[in-house]
């Protein structure tokens, strides 16, 4: 990587050990993005849903249906997780940006946040999921 | 023949006309999602986990929701701060990834477009819903 005669400025050139390029502080604000951005387009598309209950209970029922579909009910297991990263990434940033000690411990907390993340999933992927799972393998 | 330098640290160019809205737009970014915490993981646990999770929710289900102007402020509450706080997000990165100015501008406007849209709607149908309307 590192020539005879390179400039002694490696820190700052790209996989020369720079504190933030391509570490996990920088994967963590990515997927905040990205979990963000879904999460609007999905907010969208939830309030034109939700307003047909101003044009008739039938409308309404008709397309929440396709929410219980086994298919779109895995989604919702994946919008619930993104939301869920993003609000804990979230509290993280916050806390780096207004806790004294929070940018020395902002690592930690990413790993705490993963952590918090898997255990509500589990649970959380049981409960979205048990309805579906039972229904399609034949129970009633 | 004199060599012309500026004098060292001599502003380039007069001073940029400062205005504080991006300080309070990141500002609005923590408060907004420190409340967005409460509702939005609040309404998910109760709609898509509690009690049979989204197989329980219909129209009869949310006229009984409704019929509370503790829900109907926590759900108005949610997409007012949702749409600016997204809206806000979206906005940000629009000014990251567009390359032209043109382009930039109209992603912007196509956003605010669907921020009026949706809160404007979302706003009418809170404040306007009907238990008894027909089928």
């Amino acid at each position: 990587m590192t020539s005879a005669g390179a400039p002694e400025r490696s820190g700052t050139t790209r996989g020369g050990g720079t504190l933030y390029r391509g570490d996990l502080g920088m994967w963590s604000w990515v997927a905040h993005r990205i979990t963000g951005v879904l999460t609007f387009f999905f907010l969208f598309t939830h309030v034109l849903d939700t307003a047909l209950v101003r044009v008739s209970p039938n409308a309404y029922d008709a397309v929440i249906e396709t929410y219980k579909n086994p298919v779109v009910n895995l989604f919702e297991v994946g919008l619930v997780g993104a939301v869920l990263y993003h609000a804990l990434n979230g509290i993280r940033v916050m806390l780096v940006d207004f806790w004294e000690k929070g940018a020395k411990y902002q690592r930690v907390m990413l790993w705490t946040v993963l952590g918090v993340w898997v255990l509500v999933m589990i649970p959380g992927f049981y409960f979205m999921m048990e309805r579906t799972i039972s229904d399609l393998v034949g129970g009633h | 023949m004199s060599l012309a330098l500026d004098k060292p640290r001599s502003p380039k160019r007069p001073a940029a006309r400062r205005s504080n809205g991006e300080l309070y737009s990141w500002l609005f970014m923590r408060l907004s999602g420190l409340l967005l915490v409460v509702l939005v993981l609040g309404h998910l646990f109760i709609m898509n986990i509690l009690d049979g999770g989204v197989h329980k929710i219909n129209f009869a289900f949310v006229a009984g929701r409704w019929s509370s102007p503790f829900w109907q402020f926590w759900d108005l509450a949610m997409l007012w701060l949702a749409q600016l706080h997204g809206g806000n997000g979206v906005r940000t990165v629009i000014n990251d990834y567009a390359r032209k100015d043109s382009t930039r501008f109209w992603l912007k406007m196509l956003l605010y477009v669907s921020m009026v849209l949706i809160i404007s709607l979302g706003t009418f149908v809170i404040f306007t819903f009907d238990p008894n309307i027909s089928n």
